[in-house]
């Protein structure tokens, strides 16, 4: 029994159902790992990105200066912004906001930096349901290509105090 | 100096028991499912907050009852009941004296003040950070203190065991290998040395900042770090929990490992391979590469699930073997038919297999993909997979063993008998409601960690798909049912304790 010792000798071959149960798990350990990399390539689900630290003045300031340059308009308090395709494009994560609303062109490539400049918070496009962790401190630069026409929402979900159900913010896509 | 009188013989089972041993076995039982009910308490709080047709609580205390629920279900309740279990294969199963009993009192004491420590500062608000505390998001220093303690008590715990494993060596308690449970019992215990180190190596310095000595904790260092006390604190339940189901096999129908070397390969690939998981959390993180993910996240196999998928098929195995022997032969499944199934024991052994293998591994298992993270990461899907995990599987596991330890430790005939029968399929039920309207809500991209999903106030209206608020009802009602299974369960364990008829 599995409660006492065994006997002597207890390193013995497989039997038949073992080796075969054994060979089909390892199958789909194999299968697992493949696909996670391969999809990588082929499937265009994971936006390429890279990190570079920054300081929430720094990120502060650049995010200021590319809403100034091409702000045009507002909605409920938070700036409208409209930039060029293939130019880098901000967000700013904060409690309880995101900012600005980003007004992006279906099939156009954007560099999107995304950092926060005090907790951590978690981007959620929705109801598209595609997540990023934010992180104060880091450069989260991604290179997106909004593919379907549509306002979509941000919310946050990685709890960053009291007003977290709050933090919703905008991207359209025309 | 091993003195006879400090031993007692089981009339039941012949094993030799040394009191000290179960005096600290009795006591960090209590203790666990003392709080146990703290977790319950939370739970019925939280979902009926996340059932949006009742929305009970406001939003100050919703984080702070989230963040007493997850500690109190994860880290104390487990642990407590844990360092039972390693008492309890190292000493009793042995048949050896318990190294040190004094330290397992001070491991006791260490980790009842860590607890009561942190459960006092999240009831005081001081620590409303949820389990994971991000940085720099911030808690009182006694918060992180409370939790210091709490790990270094698990610590001398866990070392008790490893000494008394070297005792019972010496001692020649046994002659040969280890029985199997001990074996599965020392996987988790060298799971749990790793998991705590990392807890040291980020606690340490997050208290230190929160009291204004250091002044900057890096948030993607300390989730890396974190994570690696996070998930590997329940690997030591997986562990613990598979040592528990061959415990309980043997226990409840008598089952034999059907091939040592299989089973106990599969835990060392544990050792060697689980602490993978802990980079799951981090697939959409920013700071590490694709590269870096995608090796963290597989060590190249996924073997540490090759693992969990071999014990899926011998503790089944091993049933089935057992019950055959018995006579039960007729068709494929007449093993099946006549299965114990009104032994609350077994109920929670086989519902703690199939819940924690066909909800919670294969959920935890793709969300551990990169593609399939992406869309799972922060949302109810994630709860959705760990309720699964580690109350359908851990939890349910530790009830069915319960009812062994009460007339065997404990020395008390369970009381209430015809409840204890239904009690491991309404809780199990419950939580497969629980689990599995957490996950289907979560593919509608509904946040974990969220006191209102109507955003109601936000400047901003996202609409909700209707069809949310149906898989949160089902969360809420699954939520009901599981809060009775729990309640059931201590009320029965400690009518037990305080009214059982005395045996032996």
């Amino acid at each position: 029994m599995s409660i006492t010792v065994p006997e002597r000798v207890w390193w013995k071959p497989l039997d038949k159902g073992e080796k075969l149960w054994v060979a089909i798990a390892l199958t789909w350990c194999l299968v697992m790992f493949i696909m996670m990399p391969l999809w990588h390539l082929q499937g265009k689900q994971n936006a390429p990105s890279e990190t570079y630290r920054v300081s929430a003045d720094q990120f502060e300031k650049a995010a200021a200066a590319f809403i100034t340059q091409y702000r045009v308009g507002e909605e409920q308090g938070v700036p409208v912004v409209a930039p060029p395709s293939g130019s880098d494009i901000y967000l700013v994560a904060r409690m309880w906001s995101w900012e600005p609303v980003l007004k992006l062109e279906k099939g156009k490539t954007y560099r999107l930096h995304l950092s926060s400049v005090d907790l951590q918070h978690g981007m959620t496009i929705y109801p598209m349901n595609i997540n990023f962790q934010v992180l104060p401190g880091y450069d989260y630069v991604l290179t997106i290509t909004p593919t379907e026409k549509g306002e979509y929402h941000l919310i946050c979900n990685e709890f960053c105090g009291i007003g977290h159900h709050l933090m919703v913010g905008k991207i359209l896509v025309v | 100096m091993s003195v006879p009188t400090a031993f007692r013989t089981c009339p039941t089972t012949g094993l030799k028991v040394h009191l000290p041993a179960e005096n600290l076995i009795k006591a960090n039982a209590v203790v666990a499912v003392v709080f146990f009910l703290i977790g319950v308490a939370m739970a019925l709080l939280v979902a009926m907050t996340r059932w949006p047709a009742v929305h009970l609580l406001g939003d100050e205390f919703f984080y702070r009852a989230l963040t007493a629920h997850g500690i109190n279900m994860l880290i104390f309740w487990i642990i407590f009941f844990e360092i039972a279990v390693l008492y309890f294969a190292s000493a009793i199963l042995l048949n050896s004296r318990l190294a040190a009993p004094k330290l397992g009192w001070l491991a006791f004491a260490l980790m009842l003040a860590g607890s009561g420590l942190v459960d006092v500062m999240i009831a005081l608000g001081k620590a409303d950070v949820m389990m994971t505390s991000y940085v720099p998001l911030k808690a009182h220093p006694l918060f992180y203190l409370g939790m210091i303690l709490f790990a270094v008590g698990a610590l001398v715990g866990t070392s008790l065991f490893f000494a008394t494993l070297v005792i019972a060596r010496r001692d020649r308690t046994y002659e040969g290998s280890l029985p199997l449970v001990v074996f599965g019992a020392a996987t988790a215990a060298i799971i749990a040395v790793v998991t705590i180190a990392h807890g040291a190596i980020i606690y340490i310095p997050t208290m230190l900042w929160s009291m204004g000595i250091i002044e900057h904790i890096d948030a993607s260092t300390y989730r890396i770090l974190w994570w690696g006390l996070g998930h590997p604190s329940q690997q030591i339940n997986v562990a613990a929990m598979i040592a528990i189901w061959y415990l309980l096999g043997a226990l409840t129908v008598g089952a034999k490992p059907i091939n040592e070397k299989l089973c106990r390969t599969a835990f060392v690939l544990y050792i060697l391979f689980i602490n993978l998981a802990s980079a799951h959390h981090l697939l959409v993180d920013p700071g590490v590469s694709s590269t870096w993910k995608i090796w963290n996240t597989s060590y190249a196999m996924y073997l540490a699930v090759l693992a969990s998928m071999i014990h899926g098929m011998t503790v089944p195995a091993s049933i089935e073997v057992a019950q055959r022997r018995k006579g039960y032969t007729k068709g494929l499944f007449e093993w099946l038919k006549k299965a114990p199934w009104g032994n609350p024991s077994f109920a929670a052994l086989t519902l703690s297999i199939v819940i924690f293998g066909f909800i919670g591994g294969i959920t935890g298992v793709t969300f551990g993909t990169e593609q399939i993270n992406i869309i799972s990461h922060n949302t109810l899907r994630i709860p959705g997979h760990f309720h699964a995990t580690v109350v359908g599987g851990t939890t349910l596991a530790f009830m069915g063993v319960t009812y062994y330890v009460l007339p065997l430790i404990f020395r008390r005939q369970v009381v209430a008998q015809a409840l204890a029968k239904i009690q491991p399929y309404l809780f199990g039920v419950g939580i497969v409601m629980v689990s599995l309207g957490m996950t289907f809500a979560g593919s509608y991209g509904i946040s974990r960690r969220h006191w209102d999903i109507t955003f109601a106030g936000a400047t901003l209206q996202p609409a909700v798909d209707p069809t949310v608020y149906l898989l949160l009802g089902i969360m809420g009602i699954g939520a009901i049912l599981a809060v009775l299974g729990a309640l059931l369960y201590i009320l029965i364990t400690v009518g037990t304790v305080l009214a059982g008829k005395k045996t032996g």
